[in-house]
């Protein structure tokens, strides 16, 4: 793609294309920038009325995230002896002490676990599944697809009470394994269709050569197929993980203590009198870093994924 | 034996039970809120003390119903300790979710002539006021206000208030007193912002608006039932005072809450309070400890009061009773606990800390009312405390009465007597399905 | 299709050399692969569907683990299908799952579109646009009541600050019919993104000499892009629609966080009334009938609708 080419859009268009885009994205980018400011907020500010633009940075949203904190009686804090770390000290300025940590230490650690643990399986299973399904005869082939894709559309809740049951009995509930497969299972669908329409665009002259070369199919797949296929495969992970760390409704009702996940957290940390929305800020913005982080890792990827097929042809 | 001794003699009588109990990793569940940080804070001493280890598992307000009686219902054992909602107590009892605790009471010499009547009344009883005890209590709590101090003693303000309504400006004495003061703030240019009247509760997703409404229902002379353990509800219920009540706290919705109030329940009434729109908001009287410290609004620029009464002085009941859940495999460490939690010293510091003590040892003490401005309105709002249905069926019952609320004062669909109407005809199908009607 | 060069291949493949390669037939690769998918599906999916259609006959409450369990028939379905109530979340669904769509395949295949010029910077544009889709919608739901809350929230102030309507006189969430729209906006907001990425992949896909050869026919660019590059994006668009419409029919969390289906029932999409039957009114019974009759709805225009896109695809 060098070169002048009929294809390559006049200057002038760029410009307005480029134009119309960045007010687009200063638009979408301003809620999210609204978040990020308000973790560093100090908790009257970020409910001034009207709202504050320009303010005093504070580190308070999330030295509250990560503990919890407590009145004393006026003469037991009165009596204690002057904090020690920063963070104690900003705690003291609330006028409390710190209880203990919070618990988002453990549930970002479960969205970790979960998130990525669901993303890789429901990935391997669906590249297996979609290649499968490109190439070789599969009787009912559209019809399984469709069965596939079918078990996305349930509602949640409608196999929430029966999965419930079932996980007690077999002692998943509450635990990572439990909600890795169970995101695996919502996942998939996603993955196979995708991961589908990537292989298709792969041209099935590669693998004849192959298999004429000696190798196996599985050879085939595997040091033919799936180098090619890294761009969707990536593409694909990003949906998945999207999936997998933000889901809500299934982590609030099947999960308890040990795997619930951040974001039925998150949503309601309660300071002391009312919501904490700089907490809140804090905790959104540090669960949004890790997907962002993955994406902007993978974003190559994803970007040259998409114009793959363009390349190819 | 001095009450001053007594936390450490317990202590040891615990000491030398350890020795037998093996340390344990006890997990209490509650909701996330004020109290519960200062419980885990509270706790340490039990921890070292008896050996054993506490975890905490506290459930955001809005989820904190349906997690927890999720997990009661699948015979879950993730809570050890439960400190559920008042109006769980029925379900709790009927379905065997919470362990009896009469015989452990008499065993380790717990009174319950040692804590308020009414707490215990509300948060330990099933069937209501029998001797069957299913929890301690463990957080009083009942739905107050509080106001701008610094507003009503304002000589411009207050001069203008009076020049407005011929009466002085007061912390309000009756229901409609409160509203003549909000329709009078409602829109007033203080400090070059303009301020609204009161902020109520209207949430719809949990219980927030029947919390909010029932405070205006109680004192106009709301109840349930005709007789009590009839469910015999008509005439009660829609009583004409039950629907002049309703009207009033319709109205008082239009006239006086800040724009966007819609579906506001304890954090919002907070958000507003705080961030300095409104003359007077409702809560419940555990955060008052939070409002009083707040740097902005709090200190002496707020006063507390009580809800108060039109024809009766009543007030919304909150609070929760510790329970032992049956299916615990440490029910004998979550005793322990408990029976560490009823100590006077204990709860002595429970109540310095902001949690809300039910012990009599601490409210019947007489220089209660001076520990903090919201004390005395505490120990009046806890006399007249009315409670929500307990029945096992409380889940439905709460719900018929969110949806027929809201879609009435929030929403504006129909009037009070057909909310109230339609509220029985929902209620009566429940009692049908629960076998009790 | 069925015929491809490897099965022919295969089949001219004498059997020793077949052997000497050890490696498994193709059908039995075919399942291997498939296999897992399909088990773990009929496991955590089916099973439990399954699970729920009998439910759905009985008058079970998940609450009441003591109670005698009823066999009740169709008196659920009867119930369900009866109470103007349902029918009235159905509007509300239908209603929220048109606009979204609407305004996520225009907005999000213009931005596509502009994208695809390939203007410097573009790289950049794309991994800022898409950010938004990556919170959690639950966490999404919960900050923009904060956004949208009328005194301290920031759109109304940026709203009285382009407009001069005064901040405090209109409330996103209240009463008024602003509510339904609201979630609209956010939903929108978060994922139009995804709608624009999976069009990019789609114009990109377009070979360049597709173009060249309509340059060289002297086809207008109009002509070319109706009639090039529209239906060359549509299938992809289609699946776009087909993810997103599944999902937003079933769309819980946010709008829960949101609004939790107020005021009144003015946003009580289908799936939160359903929580609350499932879970908070705990008629496991009637719920299960009412996730069913969701389940074949959508079930039913997403088979209709993918027919449709198969032939797209086919053309």
């Amino acid at each position: 793609m060098s070169g002048w080419s009929v294809t390559e859009p006049s200057a002038r268009s760029k410009w307005i294309a480029g134009t119309l885009v960045v007010i687009y994205t200063v638009i979408t980018l301003l809620p999210l920038v609204w978040i990020i400011s308000t973790s560093f907020k100090s908790g009257p500010d970020s409910i001034s009325y009207p709202p504050k633009v320009f303010f005093q940075p504070s580190l308070e949203g999330y030295v509250n995230l990560f503990t919890t904190r407590t009145r004393l009686g006026a003469e037991d804090f009165a009596a204690l002896p002057p904090p020690e770390t920063w963070y104690e000290r900003i705690v003291r300025q609330q006028g409390m002490v710190i209880a203990g940590p919070s618990r988002f230490g453990e549930r970002f650690m479960n969205s970790v676990i979960i998130g990525f643990g669901a993303t890789f399986l429901s990935v391997f299973l669906g590249t297996l599944a979609a290649y499968a399904f490109s190439r070789f005869r599969i009787p009912l082939k559209d019809d399984l697809l469709f069965f596939i894709l079918s078990t996305r559309m349930m509602p949640p809740i409608a196999v929430a009470i029966p999965i419930f049951l079932m996980y007690r009995t077999l002692g998943l509930s509450d635990t990572h394994l439990g909600m890795i497969l169970l995101y695996t299972a919502v996942n998939v669908s996603l993955a196979v269709w995708l991961m589908k329409s990537f292989i298709d665009g792969i041209p099935r002259e590669y693998e004849e050569a192959a298999l004429i070369d000696g190798y196996t199919r599985f050879q085939a797949f595997r040091k033919v197929v799936l180098p090619q296929a890294v761009t969707g495969i990536a593409a694909t992970a990003i949906f998945c993980l999207i999936f997998a760390w933000n889901e809500y409704a299934f982590a609030v009702l099947l999960t308890s203590g040990k795997a619930q996940t951040a974001p039925p957290f998150i949503p309601t940390i309660i300071g002391v009198g009312g919501q904490d929305w700089p907490a809140v800020a804090a905790g959104a913005t540090l669960f949004l870093l890790p997907v962002m982080v993955f994406t902007i890792l993978l974003r190559k990827h994803l970007l040259r994924g998409i114009t793959f097929g363009a390349v190819r042809k | 034996m001095k009450s001053r001794y007594l936390g450490a003699s317990a202590a040891v009588a615990i000491a030398a039970g350890a020795g037998s109990v093996q340390a344990e990793t006890l997990t209490l569940c509650w909701a996330a809120w004020d109290p519960a940080n200062a419980l885990v804070e509270l706790s340490k001493d039990f921890e070292a003390q008896s050996g054993h280890s506490m975890r905490f598992e506290f459930v955001p307000w809005p989820n904190f119903a349906d997690r927890m009686l999720n997990e009661l219902n699948s015979g879950g054992k993730l809570c050890d300790l439960l400190i559920g909602d008042s109006q769980w107590i029925g379900g709790g009892a009927e379905n065997g979710h919470y362990v009896k605790l009469n015989d452990f009471f008499d065993a380790n010499g717990i009174s319950m002539d040692d804590f308020m009547p009414a707490t215990v009344y509300a948060y330990s009883t099933w069937p209501k006021g029998t001797p069957n005890y299913y929890a301690l209590p463990a957080m009083g709590d009942a739905n107050g206000w509080f106001y701008r101090k610094d507003w009503f003693t304002d000589p411009e303000i207050m001069a203008a208030y009076k020049e407005a309504t011929g009466e002085e400006l007061r912390e309000p004495q009756s229901q409609r007193e409160l509203m003549q003061i909000a329709k009078f703030f409602q829109g007033r240019e203080i400090d070059g912002k303009t301020v609204y009247g009161v902020s109520i509760f209207t949430e719809r997703g949990s219980e927030g608006i029947t919390m909010g409404a029932t405070g205006a229902l109680y004192a106009w002379g709301f109840k349930y039932e005709n007789t009590p353990g009839s469910y015999d509800m008509e005439g009660a219920v829609n009583s004409p005072e039950a629907v002049e009540a309703l009207e009033f706290y319709k109205e008082l919705y239009e006239c006086c809450t800040p724009p966007g109030y819609d579906n506001a329940y304890m954090e919002q009434s907070l958000d507003a309070f705080k961030s300095g729109q409104v003359a007077m908001a409702m809560n419940w009287f555990a955060f008052f400890p939070g409002l009083y410290a707040d740097p902005n609004t709090g200190g002496d620029k707020i006063d507390f009061f009580v809800n108060p009464p039109q024809n009766v002085a009543a007030s919304t009941l909150g609070g929760q009773g510790i329970s032992v859940v049956s299916y615990s495999d440490k029910q004998d460490a979550a005793l322990e606990y408990i029976k560490w939690f009823a100590q006077p010293e204990v709860q002595k510091k429970w109540w310095s800390m902001g949690g809300y003590s039910c012990h009599m040892s601490v409210l019947g003490d007489p220089g209660f009312a001076d520990t903090a401005p919201f004390a005395a309105d505490f120990l009046v709002a806890m006399e007249g405390v009315r409670d929500f249905w307990q029945e096992p069926a409380y889940a439905s019952l709460l719900l018929a009465m969110q949806e027929r609320l809201h879609n009435y004062v929030v929403a504006g669909q129909g009037t009070a007597q057909e909310a109230l109407d339609g509220l029985i005809a929902d209620w009566t199908e429940i009692f049908e399905d629960e076998g009790k009607l | 299709m069925t015929d491809t060069p490897a099965d022919r291949l295969a089949r001219a493949t004498p059997p020793a050399i077949a052997r000497r390669v050890r490696g498994l037939g193709d059908r039995a690769i075919a399942w291997i692969f498939v296999a897992p998918t399909i088990f773990l599906l009929l496991a955590i999916n089916i099973f439990p569907l399954i699970w729920t259609v009998r439910l759905s006959f009985t008058n079970f409450a998940a609450n009441r683990p003591g109670r005698e369990v009823e066999w009740v028939g169709l008196r659920n379905y009867e119930r369900i299908l009866t109470d103007e109530r349902i029918w009235a979340n159905m509007q509300t669904t239908a209603h929220f799952l048109f606009w979204t769509l609407f305004f996520q395949v225009v907005i999000g295949f213009a931005l596509a579109w502009l994208i695809n010029r390939r203007f410097r910077g573009n790289d950049l544009a794309t991994t800022l646009i898409v950010l938004p889709m990556m919170l959690s919608p639950a966490v999404v739901g919960n900050f923009w009541t904060f956004l949208y809350q009328p005194q301290i929230g920031l759109i109304n102030y940026t709203v009285e600050l382009f407009t001069g309507i005064p901040a405090s006189s209109f409330s996103m969430l209240g009463p008024g019919g602003l509510a339904k729209w609201s979630i609209i906006i956010v939903d929108t907001w978060m994922w139009t993104p995804f709608v624009m990425l999976i069009c990019l992949a789609g114009l990109r896909s377009i070979p360049d000499y597709i173009y060249e050869a309509a340059e060289i026919d002297r086809a207008s660019k109009w002509r070319q892009f109706w009639t090039l590059t529209v239906p060359m994006v549509l299938p992809f668009l289609m699946l776009a629609v087909l993810f997103r419409g599944i999902e937003n029919f079933k769309m819980f969390d946010m709008v829960v966080l949101l609004t939790g289906g107020g005021p009144g029932n003015e946003t009580l999409l289908a799936s939160i009334d359903l929580k609350r039957e499932a879970f908070e009114k705990w008629r496991t019974g009637y719920s299960s009938a009412y996730a069913i009759i969701l389940f074949v709805t959508v079930f039913g225009l997403a088979s209709i609708y993918v027919k449709a896109l198969n032939r797209v695809r086919e053309r």
